[in-house]
């Protein structure tokens, strides 16, 4: 039996990694949705900047930022002691921003379906702007929400070349579930490699199947 | 009440769309917002229930400022005491009937809860509506859903933007009672937008009239349908005069009732509930009045009135006249062929019979 470990820390990273997305991705998500301003296409293009850069473009100017010689990584450094490069706390940064695009998206396609009216119809009827949001606007979104947290959620477990060059192979730190595979195949043990790789495959079909299942239902309920 | 009329001063262009409008709204009953499509109705609408900002201008309800730009207040949408409902209902799809009724009752402002749940459903007859979801009701359905919602988040001043604009003919004759009783028996003002002839007067006590952005006419039903002389207003709308008069007796043989018009009797169908000394308002279409100079004798006509021409009008290129006979103290439209003007000589002050075809009944009034 493999070492479980790496599994676990991928599944952490993952479950972490989304909900910071679902915070700062629903906020820019809801300003891209709404906003007239000049800025949305050059915002909307920085967001899905990841979708099309290779990870180790992403990976080196990571580490060039993330560094301890580097003001963050510094900053990092002085406070807790410990770097963001070749740590948990850099993977986590790391994932955020691979993984941006697969929350931001569906979230504001989803936005953008939701339009003005419900949310005009919720002003006349006494909710503040905030009230609206999340009286109104997250419920008739909630197919979004779902999509877009399924997403980045699996897209963070897949990340391999960001975690590679940010964060490197330590075990319980960064040795995640895409590294382990990555190194008993290169140091031909299959039968683990089979193990863990066979195992992520039937997690993400189980996963995306659950997706599927529900979308189709609320489908049926709300749309 | 201090803050009985709602003062508008507004200016708000929109693309080529101008909005320029000066009016004084007594909050008194119905005052239908009327005019042809693009004159600016919802725009007037969204601008009173704060949706919009005007580029310029002041709104007020009494002394309470809503909006106003030289002094930078601007009261948003959401902390006005405002009742909308929108033409297309906009339930939340989200949440049941009944759930889109709590929604506005929570957030309904602290004064005294004026209209109370129980009262409105059962007024617009919506207790077995209260668990479907918005999706499963019909237009009509809706939109009594949507008044009820509006009514419960204790407006003082409610706003209905054609609401009856997406219905067809069966579900608005189902839901304009509905309107009208309720309306009258919470004695909430409104006002009702809308651009048919027929809504108006079936509903309202007063109408501000507008058309290209601007008011044209303002007051009293009777008065501002009589007045409205406006051609395009007119173009869009099928002419016709609103008489005001008394029922006097029923024939329940004939299923026929009297209706006394400044001292003539006018025959008319009479299936609705009013009773004998009841006062009406008549609605007869310009195309459904004919004019004689000798009384018709062996005709099937049976509603012939007395009458003195006041004027005649002949659009440029058109093939009809517009006569307006004096009867009493009212005033009826006629529309005839040039044609038969010439033949008959037709000249203001001649005194003319003038032939109704058919009229219809609008709510009782007053």
């Amino acid at each position: 039996m493999p070492d479980l470990g790496p599994l676990w820390l991928s599944l952490e990273l993952a479950a972490i990694t989304t909900l910071i997305l679902l915070l700062l991705g629903t906020p820019l998500a809801w300003w891209l949705a709404r906003t007239r301003s000049v800025l949305k296409p050059a915002i909307e293009a920085l967001t899905a900047l990841p979708l099309i850069l290779p990870p180790t473009v992403i990976g080196f100017y990571l580490l060039i930022l993330l560094n301890p010689t580097s003001p963050i990584g510094y900053f990092w450094l002085t406070l807790t002691g410990d770097t963001l490069t070749f740590s948990f706390a850099g993977l986590v940064v790391a994932s955020v921003i691979y993984s941006l695009p697969f929350m931001v998206q569906p979230l504001q396609t989803a936005f953008e379906g939701v339009g003005r009216a419900p949310l005009e119809a919720a002003a006349s009827l006494g909710a503040s702007p905030v009230d609206a949001f999340f009286s109104v606007a997250a419920p008739l979104s909630i197919r979004g929400f779902l999509t877009a947290s399924i997403l980045s959620f699996a897209h963070t477990i897949g990340e391999f070349g960001v975690v590679l060059m940010v964060g490197g192979s330590i075990p319980g730190q960064t040795r995640v579930i895409s590294i382990a595979i990555f190194e008993q195949v290169e140091s031909l043990q299959y039968r683990d490699a089979h193990i863990l790789s066979g195992g992520l495959i039937a997690f993400s079909f189980i996963t995306l199947l659950v997706v599927y299942s529900l979308n189709r239902r609320f489908r049926l309920h709300v749309g | 009440m201090s803050d009985d009329r709602l003062s508008l001063q507004l200016r708000s262009q929109r693309g080529a769309f101008d909005l320029n409008l000066e009016a004084e709204i007594p909050l008194a009953g119905i005052t239908a917002v009327f005019g042809p499509s693009g004159s600016g109705k919802t725009s007037l609408l969204r601008l009173i229930a704060g949706l919009d900002c005007p580029d310029e201008g002041r709104i007020a309800l009494g002394d309470e400022v809503w909006s106003d730009r030289t002094r930078r207040i601007f009261t948003p949408a959401h902390k006005r005491p405002v009742g909308l409902v929108f033409q297309d209902a906009r339930l939340f799809a989200h949440l049941s009937v009944a759930g889109n009724l709590e929604f506005a009752q929570r957030r309904a402002g602290p004064e005294a809860r004026r209209f109370d749940a129980e009262t409105i459903i059962e007024a617009l007859d919506l207790a077995p509506l209260l668990p479907r979801g918005p999706a499963s009701l019909s237009g009509g359905e809706a939109q009594r859903v949507a008044l009820a919602r509006a009514l419960l988040t204790q407006p003082r001043l409610l706003l209905l933007d054609e609401p009856m604009a997406g219905l067809d003919h069966a579900r608005k004759a189902e839901l304009l009672p509905y309107l009208d009783t309720t309306l009258r028996q919470l004695g909430i003002p409104a006002l009702y937008v809308s651009h048919s002839v027929e809504e108006v007067v079936r509903l309202a006590d007063g109408v501000l009239a507008m058309s290209h952005g601007q008011c044209v006419a303002m007051g009293p039903v009777e008065d501002v349908f009589d007045r409205l002389e406006i051609e395009p207003l007119e173009r869009e709308f099928e002419a016709g005069s609103v008489l005001a008069g008394k029922l006097v007796s029923h024939d329940e043989r004939l299923q026929l009732s009297q209706v006394d018009i400044g001292g003539q009797m006018l025959e008319l169908p009479m299936p609705t509930a009013l009773q004998p000394g009841d006062t009406v308002r008549l609605r007869i279409r310009a195309r459904d009045v004919a004019i004689a100079t000798l009384r018709p004798q062996a005709i099937s006509i049976r509603n012939v009135l007395d009458g003195r021409i006041a004027s005649l009008t002949t659009a440029e290129g058109s093939p009809y006249t517009d006569l307006i006979v004096s009867i009493g103290t009212s005033q009826l439209k006629a529309r005839l062929t040039r044609a038969s003007v010439e033949a008959l000589q037709l000249a203001p002050g001649l005194a003319v019979y003038a032939l109704v075809k058919s009229a219809s009944f609008d709510r009782r009034s007053g």
